[in-house]
Parts: structure tokens; sequence; C-alpha cells
């Protein structure tokens, strides 16, 4: 079922002076979010994921196009009908953005506040909330006492305090240690398991996505070029923007100074054989190679475990007569992806 | 050194003076100088309400008024001063005049302290759907207050400077004090006493502020 539903919007900004044109920060975009999804949406700077996750909770409004989000169509509403929509969806920030001049304890009783809710309910739901994040120690702590870390915890009980549906989390690990990125993101799926949050994850960091996301649209310039189930675009990246992004986190085949490096150590033929799961597996590679008295050598890449599945791209050094190493190529590339490289 | 000492009562009663034209000062122009910089802050291209023609107009009658030197502001303004407060003269007259001129100058440095709040703080109190008035009253002002009173601290001073013109218009105060028994008389000592006692209420009002930010601020 469908918790956010965009089909085309756009978001033009007028030109900044005179004489020049109009900005297109958005172009276009069709966008379905199931409830329960954790969905990463991945880009490079400016490429308009900022902009696009404001439209959910209409901290931008749109140019143009249609923006249902639990059923209410954003565009066209007031300011104040707005704010009542916004009660519903929290929102983490990569500069945490908490209240200096609050405690923790104020930081997340404010949204509380804004929804008119009474001191007693409030007291509760913090409480909650703080052991939620782990952060009970820290309720009459202000935020410059705490690490980045801490912070994003409040953050996220902040976001979470008024029991929103959809949680929006804006680069919300990129100002963090690979450490403490881990323990938020594992926060961030428990916040999607046990409170059945949806959770949109903005982000330019593959890894990221691969570690919690189960859907994944990619952007460029103000448009998504590509959208699925994260396992799907990893294993079979469509666009230049994917692959790249996808190269990031998992072993793909060696390129340029690399394969260089590889082919002068290994003369004869190098092939790189994408395996998985659903596919292709390791070992009917292997025995297909060996059926066919190909020597070879496993000299790059690695396995991956994505959502739960298997996937990889390994890389061989193949040694033989020129038939027998062809008819092992031709075989393997009958139900995997090979690609021979040198 | 014993016409010092003749003087006291005149020099007590003058300082006493100064120190009530400048906490009403404070106190009025601190309240208008608020309201027009809140205005300022929130009406701003971008800002939290943001409107242009209220923006330019507050930002026009700001920079016509705010380089006047004040002791030509105090004649100018006398009509208007007989107008509101029924005396062209006098400390109700310099209470008046001082506080209007002081709105001017306490409504940039409340702007301009507005100003540093993150941009990012006031998108997340919006985010959880406060309205721009309670962002302003409930987040802006409490983010802003450290270097608020360090504004204000700052204000009190330039006051004091201000106020010591009072005796153009007939109002007392250490100015006049220095002035009509020092400068007048060829004292020169009683000159320096009025200095000295304004040193002093400077230090301890700057140090007062210093002490009052710090503990909002918790550094």
């Amino acid at each position: 079922m469908s918790i956010i539903s965009m089909t085309g919007v756009n978001k033009v900004y007028p030109p900044r002076q005179r004489g020049q044109s109009e900005v297109v920060a958005l172009d276009g975009i069709d966008l379905t979010v199931n409830k329960g999804d954790i969905f990463g949406i991945i880009g490079y700077s400016g490429a308009g994921k900022s902009t696009l996750v404001r439209l959910v909770n209409a901290l931008e409004t749109a140019s143009g196009g249609s923006i249902v989000v639990d059923g209410t169509e954003l565009v066209g509403l007031r300011e104040s009908e707005l704010r009542r929509v916004r009660l519903g969806i929290g929102m983490i920030f990569q500069q945490f953005n908490l209240f200096s001049a609050k405690t923790v304890w104020g930081n997340i009783a404010y949204p509380l506040t804004v929804a008119g809710v009474s001191r007693e309910k409030q007291t509760a739901r913090i409480s909650e909330l703080l052991h939620f994040v782990g952060l009970a120690d820290k309720a009459h702590s202000y935020p410059d006492e705490l690490s980045g870390g801490q912070k994003q915890r409040v953050g996220i009980a902040r976001a979470l305090a008024t029991s929103p549906g959809i949680l929006l989390a804006d680069e919300a690990t990129s100002a963090l240690d690979p450490e403490t990125t881990d323990e938020v993101l594992t926060l961030l799926q428990r916040v999607n398991r046990e409170y059945g949050v949806t959770i949109i994850v903005i982000t330019h960091e593959m890894e990221v996505i691969k570690r919690i996301a189960n859907h994944v649209a990619v952007m460029e310039a103000g448009r998504i070029i590509e959208s699925g189930p994260v396992f799907e675009v990893f294993s079979h990246p469509q666009t230049a923007a994917s692959k790249r992004f996808v190269n990031t986190v998992v072993n793909s085949a060696p390129r340029d100074k690399e394969l260089a490096a590889l082919v002068e150590r290994h003369p004869g033929t190098i092939i790189s054989v994408a395996v998985n799961d659903t596919d292709a597996s390791q070992s009917e590679v292997i025995r297909h190679l060996i059926q066919r008295e190909v020597e070879f050598e496993l000299i790059h890449g690695g396995i991956d475990n994505i959502q739960g599945k298997t996937f990889g791209t390994l890389t061989f050094a193949l040694r033989g007569t020129s038939d027998n190493v062809r008819a092992a190529i031709d075989a393997v590339s009958r139900f995997a992806n090979v690609e021979e490289v040198a | 050194m014993d016409v010092l000492i003749d003087l006291q009562p005149q020099m007590w009663q003058a300082a006493g003076e100064t120190l009530v034209i400048v906490a009403l000062t404070l106190l009025f122009g601190g309240i208008g100088g608020l309201a027009i910089g809140l205005g300022l802050y929130s009406s701003r291209p971008g800002g939290i309400m943001g409107n242009r023609s209220v923006f330019t107009t507050l930002n026009v009658i700001v920079n016509v008024f705010r380089p006047i030197p004040f002791i030509i502001f105090l004649a100018a303004a006398q009509p208007l001063a007989r107008l509101v407060v029924g005396t062209g003269i006098g400390n109700p007259a310099i209470i008046f005049t001082l506080s209007l001129a002081a709105s001017f100058a306490i409504a940039r440095i409340v702007e301009q302290n507005l100003l540093t709040v993150q941009p990012g703080v006031i998108e997340a109190a919006r985010s959880v759907g406060a309205s721009p008035l309670r962002i302003l009253f409930q987040i802006v002002l409490p983010e802003a207050l450290g270097p608020l009173v360090l504004g204000y601290t700052f204000i009190f001073v330039a006051l004091v400077d201000m106020s010591a013109v009072a005796g153009y218009v007939g109002g007392g105060g250490l100015g006049t004090f220095a002035l009509l028994y020092g400068y007048r008389q060829f004292n020169p000592l009683v000159t320096w006493a009025a200095v000295l006692i304004i040193i002093v209420l400077v230090q301890v009002v700057q140090f007062f502020g210093n002490w009052l930010a710090r503990k909002i601020m918790r550094r």
C-alpha cells in the first residue's frame, strides 16, 4: 500500500538575478513509497534529493504535479493545513539541528507541545523515547554536552515524539564516523521494525542504502533515473550513475590501473563473472571451468550480502588451450553475466 | 578637592539621574527595539514570515533615523516629545527622545543577533509543524538569548554615552554635572570625578552582562 505517491512533480526556483534563467531543481518526478518501506534516495550533491524529501513534509512546495501523503493531496493546501500534515512526519538532519537552548528532554518535548499534548502524556512519551534511543541518563543534558551519535539519537527521538507514520532522514549519518553511523542505522532499522515507521533515507553513500534500504531511487540532475528493489539495482544497475554508486560498495570487475596491474601479473584470458543466489552460483561457475579443463585462479572480487541475498563479482585468470577457454566462457555465459576484461 | 566634597550631594544625585535615565531608556527603547528587530528578522525575504514590503519599510525607517547624531535628533524631535510626554525639556523629554533613538540602534542589534540562529534549527522547528510565531518566540529568541544579552549590555554603555548630552535640553545626570560644575567652573577634578563614576558604572554593568550571557550560553 502506498503511503507517499508523487506524480509529475516539478520544482522550479525563480532566477537568482535578472537575466539568469530559472533553476529547475526537480523535473517530472514519479515516485511511490510503500508503507513500511525503508526507501533510499541516492545521488550526488545538487541532484535534487534534499528538495525532493522536503516536498514530502511540505517544507518546500512543488511548482507542479501531485503529491499524496497518507491519503492527503499536499499540492494546493494552505500553510496552516500543511502544519497539521507535518505533525505526522518526522525529520532528522545531517547537522542534527537540535535546539541548543533546550535540554534533551526539552528537545523531545517540543513537537509534543506544538501538537498540544498534555504535560502528563508528554512525560510518559518522552521517557519511553529516551529509553528507546538509549539516552535515559542524558535527559537533562544540553546538546553541546553530547557526542555526534548521541545528538542524532536525540534527533530521532524528537522526530518520533508525535508517533509519525513517516520519518525523513536527510543525510542523517553523513556527519558521523563509521562506527556511529552503524549505530544510528541500526536504530533506524529498529524504528522501522518496532514502530512500523516508513523511512525515507537521503544519502550520497551507497553503503547506507546497502545496509538498511529495501528500495532505492537514483537521482541525477533533478530526475529519478533508476528505481527498484535494492537487490535488483545492485545486481543489474541500468545507468552509468547507478553503476558508479554500486561500484563504491560492491566488488565489481577491475578497471583501469587495477586491471593493468592484474594483466601484467596474469597472462592469458581474464574474465569477470557476476554471481548471485538467483541465477549464477559460484559453484556452478567453477564446475564449468573444471569440466573444460581450464586452470583458473581467482584474482579479484568478493561476495556481499544485500537484503539477505548473496551477490558479487569474481574475476578469474584462465589458463588452458584456447578452445577449452572459449568453451568454458561460452558455458558460463549461458547462465551468468560474463565480461572478458583482458 | 574641597569643591568636590562640597559637591558630593549634587554628584550622587547626578549619578542617580543617569541611572534612572539609562534604565528607563533601556526598558522603553529595549522593548521598541526588540519589536522592530523581530519585525526586521521575520519579514526579511526568505525569513520565517518573509514579506518584502514590510521589511523594506522597516529597513528604510531604521536606516533613516539611526545615523542622525543624537544631539541633533534631540533638538529635532523636541516637538514630538512635547506631543507625547507633554514637555520638550528636562528628564522626561530626554528619556522619551533617547528611547526613540535607541530603538533604531537596538533594532539592528536584535536583528543581527537573531540572524545568527542556524537556519537548520528553524527548519527543524518547521518540520514538527510549529507556526512562525511559535518559532520566533519559542525557538529563535531562546537560541539567540546569550548574544542578545551581550547586545543589550553594549547598548547600555552606548546609552550612558548618549545620555550625557541631557543637559542640552535641561535634563540632569552625570554629563550635566560634569559640564556645569567641572567644565564651566574650571574644576577639572569635578569632571574627572564624573568620568570615574561612569567608568565604574560601565564596568559593573559590562561584568554583569558578560556573566549573565555566559550563564545563558553555559560556557
